[in-house]
């Protein structure tokens, strides 16, 4: 019965949708208020039906109800607890609707919060999301429905893939699902906006926040994902250019820019068909990185893991909301009026280079990422694009792209003088230079990129901090505190991934029991190997005793864990963190001689890479707080970055 | 200019519907096939994966006939869809050799009761070590060798009643 009250919550719900695309279309229309007044409710409605649905499906995980297919083919009666309630997103149906709720309760979030927008764009707003919800509402009512039951109900579940077994990963994808929904409401502001003209500093105000919370949840979900990736895949390494990666980044890049070109909207009343375009592309990209994960198009390794139905229902739906959306915009933008003029130097000509790389970044991505594919399109043959291209094509512009952000905080709106903000620029300019005489005379050999991004790092880090100079701190506002966090953290990041390639230490031996190895700095010695046996799980777990010079000995205990169902082997690195960098142990199989695989790793303020990731986020938060306080205290329009 | 510029983005996003739907009416492409066609089986020994059943090692491929090598697991359900196939094969007179991944022997045994035993002998690979050499990704796998113990193909996934002939027409091609 469970089952059944939450599949017809999604029913009504999607029915809601339906209302709200067309009362908000005759609406906008025909201008008549009675229809506009009708479209909030509706969409707050809808998305409390929506969560009904959802909770439905949490309540079916957790109690294991089995005679649920979808319960049964990702649930167990032995999981912990925390499990039982994660798998219910940790599959593609329950994943979908998580999207859809997210979706809704955002629509209901605009319908009861945003009063400042002139009333026909948000209606017309409300329809977009509308619009957008019911295509997600027919892809799981007709193609992946979560409620499906199961005859005869099997005695025990398959469990959840064991890689997801992990408290990160059982929140990343929630964060970077509220992420995804945070830009399709900005996309569904653009085409409010649009639709009646209205592309103006009211409708930027009204999407920042969305914009900014959206990049928020992307940057913790990319953060929290690439930790995931180092510490549970038991490589080694933080980022690998993988289309499930590449998948959250573009969205990113994309969010990032339209962040920026926003604010120069709604501050300068500049950028307007750039900022519109930007948010149609940021809403695309995560629509086609979830095309990517969800079509299993590039990931699959065997062709029956493949669901082409599922796969040609997203991508119908991409070709409607984003060609949809970009036809709207070739027909409409030639109404847009032009913005404001500006210099070319000038916080908004920073701001605009700031775009362009950004966008030529998220290009090469895009490339690098769909190449395979037409490729093999193209040629029949399979190739796949690895971080050579990646890094060789992106590591430049991110480089330049950060002097930029340097210099773009200290330059004046709408006019400034080149000499004057070289002039504000000297000193990180100056420690810029003292950090490339230091780690040339101290570090020689150490490859151009890297060095590049640590002198990078060094001056932004300073430069970041340059728009606190001369103020009074107390009352500076908290979105500019923001903005120095956040450009702080992207050189505390850099910095970290620079030390890290530069500097890190690897050792890969067969050792046997007893055996000291070196790595970097450290002596490490397998002490034991012995299996042990976890809740749903066996594994072999080795005893690693690591010292550094004539320092203190520390132990460490990698595994490596094998899940009966279904049948995965999963390798737990043992990371010890010190101030100035990880030691990564991974313990792999045994020869038939007796020797252990051990693959170590010493990594240099590896660490800096997340810390900078939180930090950014973390700015991101304080700007989100600062906007969001300005906003409700009705301050004049007048404000900064 | 401006004109251009303003579709262009809807240019760039139909070029990209028209690659992707194409990848999605081919989806029979989409593998990963082995280094290691055309080149000779790694060299490895197995012990018997089931007691009473002889296991499997590379030297006994070089045999002179050519023959089938399926990496199969209990616990893997395509490998229960194939099994008729496998069966029709060994039937017909082709040497099918298996490699089990990651089993047990109560549990090989009860897949064999259940499903068949069309093979010659049956290696374990408890670790995947052999599975990684051959660059098998997964289960079932199945190799097509010659007589002197070269990969000539590789099938991956399930073999379907579909499959059959052309499996045997490689056999054939393979002596």
């Amino acid at each position: 019965m469970i089952a059944e009250a939450g599949l017809a919550a999604l029913w009504l719900a999607a029915a809601l949708a339906a209302l709200q695309l067309v009362l908000g279309w005759m609406g906008v229309s025909s201008q008549r208020t009675d229809l506009l007044a009708a479209v909030r409710p509706v969409a707050v409605v809808q998305a409390v039906l929506a969560g009904i649905s959802f909770v439905t499906l949490i309540w079916l995980f957790v109690t294991v109800d089995l005679s649920v297919a979808l319960v049964a083919a990702n649930n167990a009666s032995t999981k912990p607890l925390l499990y039982k309630f994660a798998g219910t997103w940790g599959n593609h149906e329950g994943s979908m609707l998580m999207w859809v709720t997210i979706l809704a309760v955002a629509g209901g979030a605009v319908a009861l919060f945003e009063r400042r927008l002139n009333e026909r764009t948000l209606i017309a707003t409300l329809s977009a999301q509308a619009a957008i919800g019911l295509g997600f509402y027919a892809f799981l009512l007709f193609a992946s429905n979560p409620f499906a039951r199961l005859n005869p109900a099997p005695a025990e579940g398959q469990g959840l893939n064991p890689l997801l077994q992990d408290p990160g990963l059982a929140f990343h994808p929630p964060t970077l699902y509220l992420g995804y929904v945070g830009l399709s409401v900005a996309f569904s502001f653009a085409v409010g906006a649009l639709v009646t003209r209205d592309v103006g500093a009211a409708f930027a105000r009204a999407m920042r926040p969305w914009v900014l919370g959206a990049w928020i949840l992307l940057t913790l979900g990319i953060t929290a994902g690439s930790y995931w990736a180092y510490y549970e895949l038991g490589w080694g390494g933080w980022w690998f250019w993988d289309p499930v990666e590449n998948a959250s980044l573009m969205p990113w890049l994309a969010a990032t820019a339209l962040l920026h070109s926003v604010t120069v909207l709604a501050t300068r009343e500049g950028l307007r068909a750039w900022t519109v375009m930007l948010a149609v592309v940021a809403f695309s990209m995560s629509m086609v990185g979830t095309f990517l994960v969800r079509s299993g198009i590039l990931t699959s390794v065997h062709a029956f893991a493949v669901d082409p139905r599922r796969g040609t229902f997203i991508l119908a739906l991409l070709a409607i909301y984003i060609g949809g959306a970009l036809a709207l915009f070739g027909f409409r933008v030639g109404t847009v009026r032009e913005g404001s003029r500006f210099d070319a130097v000038s916080r908004e000509g920073s701001l605009v280079i700031n775009n362009l790389l950004l966008s030529a970044i998220l290009g090469i991505v895009l490339v690098g990422t769909l190449y395979p594919l037409v490729a093999e399109a193209v040629t029949g043959e399979k190739l796949s694009v690895g971080p050579p291209y990646f890094n060789s094509a992106a590591g430049p512009l991110a480089l330049i792209l950060v002097a930029i952000m340097a210099a773009g905080p200290i330059m004046r709106w709408r006019r400034d003088d080149l000499k004057a903000t070289l002039t504000r620029l000297a000193g990180p300019m100056l420690l810029s230079a003292l950090v490339l005489l230091a780690v040339v005379l101290l570090a020689p050999g150490i490859g151009i990129l890297p060095l590049l991004g640590l002198v990078a790092a060094a001056g932004v880090g300073v430069a970041s901090i340059a728009p606190l100079w001369g103020r009074n701190l107390r009352r500076t506002p908290l979105y500019i505190w923001g903005m120095v966090v956040a450009h702080l953290g992207i050189a505390v990041s850099m910095a970290g991934m620079a030390a890290e390639s530069a500097f890190t230490r690897e050792t890969l031996v067969a050792g046997r029991i007893g055996e000291e190895h070196r790595v970097g700095p450290y002596s490490v010695r397998l002490d034991d190997v012995q299996p042990i046996a976890g809740p749903n799980y066996t594994a072999i777990e080795g005893t690693v005793v690591a010292r550094r010079g004539n320092g203190a000995p520390f132990t460490l205990h990698p595994q490596t864990r094998n899940f009966p169902s279904p049948q995965t082997e999963t390798n737990e690195a043992a990371i010890t963190t010190l101030l100035d960098g990880q030691l990564y142990v991974v313990v792999g199989r045994s020869d038939d001689e007796g020797r252990w695989q051990l693959r170590l790793w010493w990594k240099p303020f590896v660490t800096l890479i997340w810390l900078g990731g939180a930090l950014v986020a973390f700015g991101g938060l304080l700007s989100l707080i600062g906007r969001v306080r300005r906003e409700m205290r009705h301050a004049p329009p007048r404000e900064t970055i | 200019m401006r004109r251009l510029l303003i579709w262009l983005p809807l240019g760039m996003f139909l070029v990209f519907l028209v690659v992707f739907a194409g990848g999605l009416i081919k989806p029979e492409g989409r593998v990963i096939p082995s280094k290691l066609v055309g080149k000779p089986m790694p060299a490895f020994a197995l012990a018997p994966a089931l007691p009473g059943k002889p296991g499997l090692s590379s030297a006994e491929l070089a045999n002179g006939q050519p023959h089938l090598v399926n990496v199969f697991a209990s616990w893997c359900v395509p490998c229960i869809a194939e099994a008729p196939q496998l069966r029709q094969l060994a039937e017909a007179g082709v040497p099918v050799y298996g490699i089990a991944i990651r089993d047990r022997p109560e549990d090989l045994q009860r897949f064999i009761e259940r499903n068949g035993d069309p093979f010659r002998a049956i290696g374990g690979d408890p670790n995947s070590s052999v599975q990684i050499a051959l660059g098998s990704a997964g289960v079932p796998e199945t190799f097509i060798v010659d007589g002197k113990g070269i990969i000539r193909k590789q099938h991956i996934g399930a073999i379907n009643p579909e499959d059959v002939p052309g499996i045997m027409s490689a056999l054939g091609d393979a002596k």
